[in-house]
């Protein structure tokens, strides 16, 4: 199994080069030898969205994507919102003030996922909310409170936008 | 006490910070230098002898430091099963499963082999080496025919299929049945499938071989008693094992267990001297992680012309599945949930608890209640259909009244303790309910929509859940000399928010910020007594323990600083982490300085010539169950074309008793309704005839996701529990319950005209289909 590559991948606006197997999944490489393990693996086989990841700015499953697919690409990962147990991105705000979280397990991929979604969509209805994240499981909320945080963020950027 | 500061507001979460920038510590977050990591050999067969093993390919496959079966591990152990959790019921030997199979597999998914390497990919590289050579034996799918005497057994080493029969009985059913005016006889059948924390199971063991400890990170709801069950099992003692439940994804009943890999790994550990990490799949959870599944309900009902029920006669039939390591609390809590908030005179109702070739049978959220809560609803239902009523009227006939309080049903807990109601109002609960759905203009709505071929469902029922199980739950609340303020606790925080309430508690008393208290749980090293996460217990149960513990820290604070600025107790207040005179801010006291003085100077007394340290210990003791409830009136949309149901409003009522934050427990309502929101109309367990499993992913087993989930309305009414001093009872279970039951009489309200009657659930549109075409046939 000495199938490895060296690959360069910038991980949250830092450049990493890594030395990995052909077979290592993108999440392996985060959480085992980057350390960065606020990603998490709930299915991997793709369906419960835990592991998302945006690779060159788009919404990525993690555990299904290869690390040296990656190579000469961009990772943000859920580290990347800043503020290590101190949490300062709008998104992580409005999930504390809309109790978008219990668990904690699936919040990483329920916030690059609206990360992506913000960015793409500024002016998104409850129901594209919950459609953006109907490839996110969570046991624990019904997926309410994420809702209401993602549409709060999405209030508070139109008013500032619109100052 | 003058007005809460800090109980019932709705503060920002103290573990949200952490979890919501990647600085959560989950099991496999952990890594400790030189780790092992294990991949399990899985049982093909529902049923079958293995008659060889063969490890030695996977043995020199590379990076394996071991592969290992049942008579590998067995000299490390000292006894051949697992315990029997639960141990003072009365069942029949050999019911508790073996750390790796034992010349005999009873469920698809019984870990026969574990193989060790340097990671996760060698060891499943090397799993696939392992040849394991079966004699398929016949296979129980199904627990109804489990029951018959022509079943093959499940497991050839038990004596029957029947791992017990008991009853729930009162009251003279006889009578109620002669002289009521209308007899029925109904069927039916439930089925809640796997729990799907979003995080698995997970264990990192590491035995040091230098001081001879075992430290052991399980993503459990008991963390005290895997200790107590690891302790027995490696012939060590208490001082021996650290189990740990750090940062934990969830867990909705099935970590409340320790499981064969948790006794595997461990075992491992100290056999090879290293750290040792074992993190499910998600296949094996499918595969090997408890469910709550399959109940045959046949009950015969007796009620008046006023639609009030008089009484209830019946057998019901569990799928215990292919080992009993819990007890079986799970048919124990459904049977007893029968009446639930209703008034049944009389009941006589036979459990028979039968083994399956399944994966094993403990209660998953809700715990049996929801099933049961299903059953009496559609009696409900039939008996307003049969005597001409509404719905609503029929229940509000039979609901007990606020006056009746406190009301024994007449059963008992598993305790031994009658079931006694202690406080609520039913009728009122349903009302609010029933007005915030606006279920009088509901015809109205319903007319309009049938005209334009649509049809229009709405359907109510009430649940009660017995709430924060003793016999105790510990605290420990102390203020040591750097002045911060540590509460910690044998309850186990799995998600809830449980270091928010246990926070407010205590700050409530010592009147510093909840953020600023430091709240351990579910560590054995912390504290040495505990139980953990199940019942919806932990506020009730660690709550009292916290709030009893604050008091006593508290008045020992205030007779310290008295001592020390020599002002009288009753002038001083506590104030921002400070003891000082009222009003008057200057004067007074840190918590450091106090923490600092009752640590002692040696050689010189207290102050006061108190008993050192500023700490208290509590163990809060409850044999009474305190009993939380919740109504749910849910309006949907049924396409009688292909099935689909479309949910439009769901109402949940809800009463925990006392509100300790109203964000965490309209979570904890939410979050619960979606359950079995998921249990009623998505989530289907299933299993070919060979009780082969066939839903193993999510894309076969449905997980609710938002799009289907209607925005839920919750009111939170507060009926305080009699039996803690704080009022409080569970929020976990509580909305869980009612939802199979209002969902399923919505549908059929909205298909009244097809004449479709439902008495199962899940329901998929493929079924729902099915039962209309059954319908129009039936009007033909």
């Amino acid at each position: 199994m000495s199938d490895t590559h060296r690959i360069t991948v910038r991980v949250n606006g830092e450049q990493r080069e890594v030395e990995v197997e052909g077979r290592l999944t993108l999440a392996d490489m985060l959480r085992h030898r980057l350390q960065l393990t606020g990603t998490h693996l709930g299915c991997e086989h793709g369906v419960c969205g835990a592991c998302t990841v945006l690779v060159d700015g788009r919404s990525a499953r993690s555990c299904l994507m290869l690390a040296v697919q990656t190579d000469g690409k961009s990772v943000e990962t859920v580290e990347s919102l800043g503020g290590r147990g101190n949490p300062s991105h709008p998104l992580q705000q409005a999930f504390i003030e809309h109790h978008a979280l219990q668990c904690g397990y699936c919040t990483p991929g329920m916030l690059m996922t609206l990360v992506e979604f913000l960015r793409d969509d500024p002016n998104p209805t409850e129901a594209s909310v919950r459609e953006a994240i109907s490839g996110n499981l969570c046991r624990c909320t019904g997926y309410q409170g994420i809702v209401d945080a993602t549409l709060a963020v999405a209030k508070a950027f139109a008013n500032e936008a619109g100052r | 006490m003058s007005a809460s500061k800090f109980i019932g507001q709705p503060l920002p979460r103290v573990e949200d910070g952490a979890l919501l920038s990647g600085a959560g510590r989950y099991v496999d977050d952990i890594h400790l230098p030189g780790t092992l990591e294990a991949a399990f050999v899985r049982s093909s067969f529902a049923h079958a002898r293995i008659t060889s093993v063969d490890t030695s390919a996977a043995r020199a496959a590379p990076g394996v430091h071991a592969v290992l079966t049942y008579d590998d591990i067995r000299p490390q152990l000292t006894a051949d099963r697992l315990p029997l959790e639960l141990r003072p019921e009365p069942l029949p030997p050999n019911i508790t499963p073996f750390p790796l199979a034992n010349k005999e597999v009873v469920f698809a998914g019984e870990a026969i082999a574990v193989v060790i390497a340097e990671s996760r990919y060698l060891a499943e590289d090397a799993a696939g080496l392992v040849e394991v050579d079966y004699e398929p034996l016949p296979a129980v799918a199904d627990c109804l025919a489990a029951t018959l005497p022509d079943a093959p057994p499940a497991d050839t080493r038990q004596a029957s299929n029947i791992v017990k029969e008991f009853r729930q009985a009162y009251g003279n059913v006889g009578a109620a049945f002669d002289s009521a005016k209308h007899r029925a006889s109904l069927h039916f059948k439930t089925h809640r499938g796997c729990a799907h924390p979003m995080e698995g199971r997970a264990v990192l063991a590491h035995f040091d071989t230098i001081e001879d400890r075992l430290t052991v990170w399980d993503s459990t709801q008991e963390s005290h008693d895997v200790r107590g069950f690891l302790v027995h099992l490696l012939g060590l003692n208490d001082n021996q094992v650290r189990v740990v439940a750090p940062d934990v994804g969830g867990g909705f009943g099935c970590k409340h267990l320790m499981y064969p890999e948790e006794v595997v790994i461990t075992a491992v550990s100290r056999m090879l001297g290293r750290p040792v990490k074992w993190i499910e799949d998600r296949r094996e959870h499918f595969l090997a992680t408890i469910q709550e599944r399959d109940q045959y309900w046949e009950l015969d009902i007796a009620f008046g012309g006023d639609g009030k029920l008089l009484g209830m006669r019946g057998r019901m039939i569990h799928d215990q599945g292919a080992y009993t390591p819990r007890g079986t609390n799970l048919p124990t809590n459904a049977s007893t949930a029968l009446p639930g908030p209703y008034l049944v005179p009389a009941l006589d109702l036979k459990v028979v608890v039968a083994e399956t070739n399944k994966v094993a049978t403990i209660p998953v959220r809700g715990a049996g209640y929801p099933s049961a809560n299903f059953c009496m609803e559609r009696c409900l239902d039939h008996i307003a259909r049969t005597v001409g009523l509404d719905r609503y009227e029929v229940r509000r006939r039979n609901l007990i009244k606020p006056e009746m309080m406190p009301f024994q049903t007449g059963l008992a807990a598993r305790s031994g303790s009658p079931i006694i109601y202690d406080s609520g109002d039913y009728p009122k609960m349903m009302a609010t309910a029933l007005e915030a759905i606006d279920y009088e203009g509901f015809p109205e709505r319903q007319r309009q929509a049938r005209e334009q071929g649509r049809y229009l469902g709405i359907g109510m029922a009430m649940g009660l859940k017995g709430t924060g199980r003793g016999p105790f739950e510990s605290a420990s609340v102390r203020i040591d000399r750097s002045g911060k303020v540590s509460v910690i606790t044998g309850a186990v925080a799995i998600g809830q928010g449980l270091k928010t309430a246990l926070a407010q508690i205590c700050a409530e008393q010592l009147g510093v910020q909840p953020k600023d208290i430091a709240v351990i749980a579910g560590d054995t090293g912390a504290i040495s007594m505990g139980l953990g996460a199940f019942a919806s217990r932990q506020t009730v149960m660690g709550g009292s323990a916290v709030h009893v513990a604050s008091v006593a820290v508290r008045e020992k604070a205030l007779k310290a600083a008295s001592e020390m600025l020599e002002v009288g107790v009753d002038d001083l207040e506590l104030q921002d982490g400070r003891v000082q005179v009222q009003g008057v801010p200057n004067l007074g006291v840190s918590f450091a300085e106090l923490g600092t003085a009752m640590a002692g100077v040696p050689g010189y007394k207290l102050p006061g010539e108190l008993p050192p340290g500023l700490e208290h210990s509590h163990n809060f003791l409850g044999t009474s169950l305190t009993y939380a409830g919740a109504v749910i009136a849910v309006e949907l949309e049924v396409d009688p074309e292909t099935g689909h149901v479309k949910l439009h409003k769901i109402v949940a009522v809800n009463d925990s008793g006392v509100v300790i934050n109203p964000n965490t427990v309209r979570g904890q309502v939410i979050g619960s309704v979606v359950h079995t929101l998921g249990n009623t109309l998505y989530e289907w367990m299933g299993y070919d005839e060979q009780a082969q499993p066939v839903t193993t992913t999510f894309a076969e087993y449905l997980i609710p996701t938002a799009p289907e989930i209607p925005r839920i309305e919750v009111i939170l009414l507060e009926y305080p529990g009699k039996n803690n001093p704080l009022g409080v009872k569970g929020a976990g279970e509580t909305a869980c319950i009612p939802v199979p039951g209002a969902i399923v009489s919505a549908i059929e309200n909205a298909l009244e005209s097809f004449g479709v009657r439902i008495a199962e659930f899940p329901l998929s549109p493929a079924r729902i289909f099915e039962l209309l075409s059954q319908g129009r046939a039936g009007n033909a």
